[in-house]
């Protein structure tokens, strides 16, 4: 073991210190920028003592490296803010196909695997293929390059079962005899490909906080197996961290819409519009911007819930502005942020924070629902599912169980929406006939702009 | 032996991963989200090592690759989870008012 590996091998251990001590930093706002920083710098760290190794090529690696890192910088300064679920979920495949494209030139160098290595090698080249299409798709679905709904096919199930065992028998008989069976490698890759398609376009729109969860995870999970590929303990630990926080998030995600896993990847929810008119009826009491001025400009509190109709509308800041109108008229003003409200973890919270909301406003789940009945007006943005009361009482309803901001128990309700057509999961939502609810028509935007007029109006 | 604590530092790890990022506020998943992607282009560091003066041809064309795509994954994953937290003020901070 020569010392320059002894030294390299140390600043990787430092590195994955400070990967580690990113990730706690992340427990608090106030710290979390730091912590990035410093997750930052010992992936810069890992990267320049790996170029220190002996016999590297460096042209190729620094035309890489020029190359990436050109699409990289420019890629997060231009993205929008409403655009970050597809770009996450871009980040996510690239990450996948990275690993993939690693442990196939292992094998491509050195072809003599031992058992272990061949079933390492392919999982992570299956892991990673199946990450980089799977994220392709969600991508196209979020950025609405492809339909977002759900798309079923016949013999969905059965075409991905059969494929997963198609893909685990490869890897057994790739991994015993590696070195002789160069096709059956190109076969996994293949098969991962098509495997990533195929699960994800089946999955819809208001699904893709999971699905995004899964994949983050799977990229992780691929740098991993690539880590056991080539012996690396940096690669293994930095995986296993990405790893883990991917299935956390999708466990979170699946408990805030109470539905598991399995039902979320293969059951195609919302693809069909639920038939039959016996959904809640009764009359709904529309109101003007003036109407809506009134109410609000009477209330003590204000709750605003937000959903992905405002990421949409793009309302975010016009919805600051309306929260700064209120609190210099003496009310308190919460933003109220549902698990699954738009379309990532979190999506949200990062909106309402570029347009300069400050956290300590922004409310979990958990925290407002206990004082509901204390707040005057609750004005929903965009979200719909996540409000629906049926979640709590009609144990027909198909998202029965669903923990939901509990926006009814207010005195009052206005919902801001385009028009009365459902919400993703296809059924009507109760909320709207209540007694309590003022139904707000038009764009999430303009109806804002029409509030801001009136407040100015009137001072 | 060596797949052995190798296995070994991978379960170590996914115990402290559960640890460490369920502690992480829900307010903050985004940019956990974009910040643990960042951590996963890691592959990085293995495809630098797999670019040898030996490797040439179609090995060579797959570690490029593989770098190239790593990298989006480092620079372009830390570099917006940056901006995302730089928008994260307190009130006190400048934020509303």
């Amino acid at each position: 073991m020569s010392s320059s590996f002894l030294a390299i091998n140390f600043a990787y251990v430092i590195s994955a210190g400070m990967f580690i001590l990113g990730l706690k930093m992340l427990s608090s706002p106030a710290t979390a920028r730091r912590g990035n920083l410093i997750s930052a710098l010992g992936m810069l760290l890992a990267i320049v003592v790996t170029l220190f190794s002996q016999g590297l090529d460096y042209k190729w690696i620094v035309l890489g490296i020029v190359i990436g890192g050109t699409i990289g910088l420019i890629a997060a300064y231009k993205v929008e803010m409403t655009s970050m679920p597809e770009m996450v979920a871009l980040f996510n495949g690239f990450g996948g196909i990275a690993s993939m494209l690693l442990s196939w030139g292992e094998y491509h160098q050195n072809p003599q695997m031992s058992v272990f290595i061949g079933i390492v090698a392919s999982l992570s080249a299956f892991i990673g293929g199946v990450t980089f299409s799977g994220s392709m798709i969600a991508f196209g679905k979020l950025s609405e390059k492809i339909p977002s709904k759900a798309i079923l096919f016949n013999g969905q199930h059965l075409i991905n079962g059969t494929i997963l065992v198609v893909a685990l028998l490869a890897t057994v008989f790739f991994a015993s005899h590696a070195e002789s069976l160069y096709w059956v490698f190109v076969l996994i890759v293949i098969i991962a490909l098509v495997f990533g398609v195929t699960s994800v376009i089946p999955i819809g729109g208001a699904d893709m906080p999971v699905v995004i969860s899964l994949l983050n995870s799977y990229s992780g999970l691929a740098a991993c197996a690539a880590g056991f590929v080539i012996s690396n303990n940096i690669l293994i630990v930095a995986g296993a961290l990405v790893g883990a926080s991917g299935i956390i998030l999708t466990r979170i995600m699946c408990k805030a819409m109470n539905r598991s896993l399995a039902n979320v990847l293969f059951s195609g929810f919302g693809a069909k519009i639920q038939a039959g008119g016996d959904g809640p009826q009764g009359e709904i009491k529309p109101a003007s911007a003036e109407d809506v001025y009134y109410i609000l400009e009477a209330a003590d509190s204000v709750a605003f819930v937000p959903g992905y109709g405002l990421a949409v509308a793009q309302a975010q800041h016009v919805t600051r502005e309306l929260g700064d109108l209120l609190e210099q008229n003496g009310t308190e003003v919460m933003y109220a942020i549902h698990p699954v409200a738009g379309r990532m973890p979190g999506h949200m919270n990062v909106l309402l924070a570029e347009a300069n909301v400050p956290y300590d406003q922004l409310v979990e789940m958990d925290d407002i629902n206990p004082r509901m009945d204390s707040v005057d007006v609750c004005v929903v943005i965009g979200a719909n599912d996540v409000v629906n009361p049926a979640a709590l009482t009609d144990k027909n309803s198909s998202i029965y169980g669903m923990p939901i901001i509990e926006v009814h128990r207010a005195k009052t309700v206005i919902v801001l929406k385009r028009s009365m057509s459902p919400g993703f999961a296809g059924i009507q939502n109760a909320l709207f006939f209540m007694e309590n609810t003022r139904m707000y028509f038009g764009d999430a935007k303009a109806s804002i702009q029409a509030l801001i007029a009136e407040f100015k109006g009137g001072n | 032996m060596d797949a052995v604590f190798l296995t070994f530092v991978f379960v170590l790890a996914i115990f402290l991963g559960f640890e460490l990022i369920s502690k992480v506020p829900s307010i903050l998943h985004t940019p956990l989200m974009s910040g643990s992607n960042a951590i996963s282009g890691i592959t990085m560091i293995g495809a630098i090592a797999s670019l040898r003066i030996e490797n040439y041809g179609f090995a060579a064309f797959l570690g490029t690759l593989a770098v190239i795509f790593a990298t989006i994954n480092v620079v372009g994953g830390y570099a917006v989870t940056n901006r995302m937290l730089e928008m994260f003020k307190k009130k006190d901070e400048g934020g509303a008012k």
